[in-house]
């Protein structure tokens, strides 16, 4: 049974106490386990049985219905209307190549013990064996960019790190995962926090780093609790600390809370933060990598980037990169949200369409009403048309049609959706988020809401368009970072792609 | 010389008189936080924290007492608190109930929950019933995208929020004690 929040949000607890009293009622012995959640959401709460057939599922299973299956035999994987059979099986999971997620959902997420028995620390391990040289070039050679939505090479920031001398160095995870339709930083860090755990000692080891800190939002408490418990798990082990497993080198890392601002997920700001300041931008240079926390050279790189890690020191580079297309290697976590009948996680290589995963995976709508717009890589990515479905998730080609995979989640609307209002919606965002440090965004945000009304409002006719599109070239343009540098993303893409929402609120 | 003149002159102004509002629990909550954590790598955040942990929100009077620990200024506190979203200046209601204003769920209807919140709360956002049991609050994604409309109630995250759910789950926190961690 899960106790990835999701799976609490629609009442896996519940369940899971239900299955502890029925079983004690009726004198079953059982042994319960709390798992990270599979990633197949619209199921949950999900439980799964284990039978010498594999594990077998159920769901979703609300806590009424948990006498009902102790009567079909469930506890022996007895036929019943919310068995969904072997759970691998199951065509959504079937067809992902997981391999950041390879144990989320299987392990048990406080056991150390269960992480060693399913191939952990052992991307770890072939790393004490190296130099930090080859560390770094083990992790270039892999292709892997970072997945918090810039991705940049994650091997040549460390490269840069590794290179820069300094008494101190440190490791930040930028757990921020701020982008409404993503939550696999929150999956892997509730469901596998010692692969996070793993990725950032190795980055420690491989820089010369030996401080390490997660910065993490206040909107995820239960990944706080799971990693805490994984970090304290891991120092009693030796694998944090003054000499990991016997080897002489230092790294130890602690959880630090955000409080709710957007753009702490911003790699500068977020350093500021850390340092106890407001989270505003800082100009660039000098990078992170040379002046990063408290001045000193820093490796900052998003959950799943430093997740993919482990995998990579232990199957090899190669391994990693002969996944994704183009520039675009190895696997992303896709996050299928909002208006989908089967929502979660899917990862996959680079390559797949858009079309496949909203159809194939995703099952179409939520509402059973046709899918109208997609929007790719949080708010501030473009929303995208039925016509642009087919495109391939690369960061390139997705680059060439002013859109972007930022951290690979993907919200469905359907036919009912006022894109005019999204637009409207993506500049108050960005009103209410920026730092304030910029006046493109600061000032620019606020008067793209006044330019949107107006427009709305039918006042001045055609010539609210033309301001509209001049201040989101002002603020593409002239802004410190991405926040307002994309923001227009949204705004453009609904008004180009879907200009009748625009022209209909003008007429009417 | 000239900051440490006024870093100085500020210290002293907000000495004395002005922390009769805080009680001596939240006096006491406050100074515990601060001498526990004060030597952390950048304390400010975490002592934010600790002190609306403690206390339900950041009483102004405790600004002061922040600032002394770590020698900032009142402004560099301030302007810390006054940034982030989530710290509080007013007390709240006993339950915080935060709702997702975000795109994932504003595709599965967010925005008629948000109207429904605010209507059978009879508040709007930043407000707290007149009971004084809930304070409503926006929030920019929960990180549960496919489950929307999603809530936050205290530390509890829920999904698949009808309006006829949220009331459920309303009355039932109003049923509920009140966080036992908050120093009255």
């Amino acid at each position: 049974m899960p106790r990835d929040a999701a799976a609490l949000s629609v009442g896996a607890d519940e369940t899971a106490e239900a299955i502890a009293a029925e079983a004690a009622r009726r004198g079953i012995a059982i042994e319960l386990v709390r798992n990270g959640s599979r990633g197949m959401l619209w199921l949950e709460p999900l439980v799964e049985v284990v039978s010498e057939a594999g594990r077998i599922a159920y769901g979703p299973v609300a806590a009424d219905a948990v006498p009902g299956l102790f009567d079909a035999g469930f506890t022996s994987g007895g036929a019943h209307a919310l068995a969904q059979g072997v759970t691998e099986d199951i065509r959504f999971l079937q067809r992902q190549q997981r391999l950041t997620f390879a144990r989320v959902g299987i392990t048990d997420p406080r056991s150390l013990e269960d992480y060693l028995a399913h191939e952990g620390y052992r991307g770890l391990t072939a790393a004490l064996g190296r130099d930090p040289a080859e560390i770094v070039a083990s992790v270039t050679a892999s292709g892997l960019r970072g997945r918090g939505g810039a991705a940049f090479p994650a091997g040549i920031k460390w490269q840069t790190v590794l290179g820069a001398a300094a008494p101190q160095k440190y490791v930040v995870c930028n757990a921020d995962e701020g982008d409404s339709g993503t939550f696999s930083d929150r999956m892997v860090m509730e469901g596998d926090p010692f692969v996070l755990i793993e990725g950032m000692t190795i980055a420690g080891i491989a820089t010369g780093a030996t401080r390490g800190y997660v910065y993490l939002r206040w909107e995820y408490p239960a990944a706080r609790i799971a990693l805490e418990a994984a970090i304290a798990a891991a120092r009693a082990a030796g694998y944090l600390g003054d000499d990991i497993l016997g080897s002489g080198r230092t790294f130890d890392l602690e959880v630090r809370m955000g409080a709710g601002a957007y753009i702490c997920g911003e790699e500068t700001a977020l350093l500021e933060s850390l340092e106890g300041k407001r989270g505003q931008v800082r100009f660039k240079p000098p990078l992170p990598a040379l002046h990063g926390l408290f001045g000193k050279p820093t490796v900052i790189n998003n959950v799943i980037t430093l997740a993919s890690v482990p995998l990579i020191l232990d199957r090899g580079a190669d391994y990693y990169a002969r996944y994704g297309m183009g520039r675009s290697r190895g696997t992303l976590p896709i996050q299928l949200t909002g208006n989908i009948k089967h929502g979660g996680l899917v990862e996959c290589a680079f390559g797949v369409t858009l079309r496949e995963l909203l159809y194939d995976y995703g099952g179409g709508s939520l509402s059973g009403r046709p899918i109208r717009a997609v929007q790719v890589g949080g708010p501030l990515g473009a929303y995208l048309p039925e016509s642009q479905f087919d495109l391939p998730l690369d960061y390139e080609t997705f680059a060439n049609a002013k859109a972007m995979v930022g951290h690979g989640g993907i919200v469905v609307f359907d036919d009912t959706v006022d894109m005019a209002a999204q637009a409207r919606y993506a500049m108050e965002f960005c009103a209410e988020e920026s730092c304030g440090k910029c006046t493109p965004c600061r000032i620019g945000s606020t008067r793209g809401v006044e330019v949107i009304d107006r427009l709305l409002a039918g006042g001045n006719g055609g010539g609210q368009e033309a301001l509209l599109r001049d201040l989101c070239e002002t603020m593409t343009y002239g802004s410190l970072c991405a926040l307002g540098g994309l923001t227009p993303y949204p705004v453009l893409s609904a008004l180009n792609h879907f200009p009748e929402d625009f022209v209909h609120a003008v007429h009417s | 010389m000239i900051g440490i003149i006024f870093k100085a002159r500020f210290t002293m102004h907000s000495t004395g008189s002005q922390h009769a509002t805080l009680t001596l629990a939240e006096r006491a909550a406050v100074d515990a936080v601060c001498a526990r954590l004060h030597r952390l790598p950048g304390a400010l955040l975490p002592i934010l924290h600790a002190v609306q942990e403690s206390v339900g929100h950041v009483p102004k009077d405790a600004v002061p007492l922040i600032a002394r620990a770590l020698n900032l200024s009142l402004a560099e506190v301030h302007g810390v608190l006054s940034f982030y979203h989530y710290f509080r200046k007013q007390p709240c209601g006993k339950h915080v109930v935060h709702l997702c204003r975000a795109e994932a769920c504003q595709a599965v209807g967010a925005v008629a929950l948000e109207a429904h919140a605010k209507h059978s709360l009879g508040v709007d956002f930043h407000g707290t019933t007149a009971d004084g049991l809930l304070t409503l609050e926006p929030v920019y994604c929960l990180g549960n995208c496919a489950l929307g409309p999603s809530v936050m109630i205290d530390d509890k995250l829920e999904g698949r929020v009808s309006p006829q759910r949220f009331d459920r789950l309303i009355a039932a926190t109003r049923a509920r004690p009140i966080r036992p961690a908050w120093v009255l």
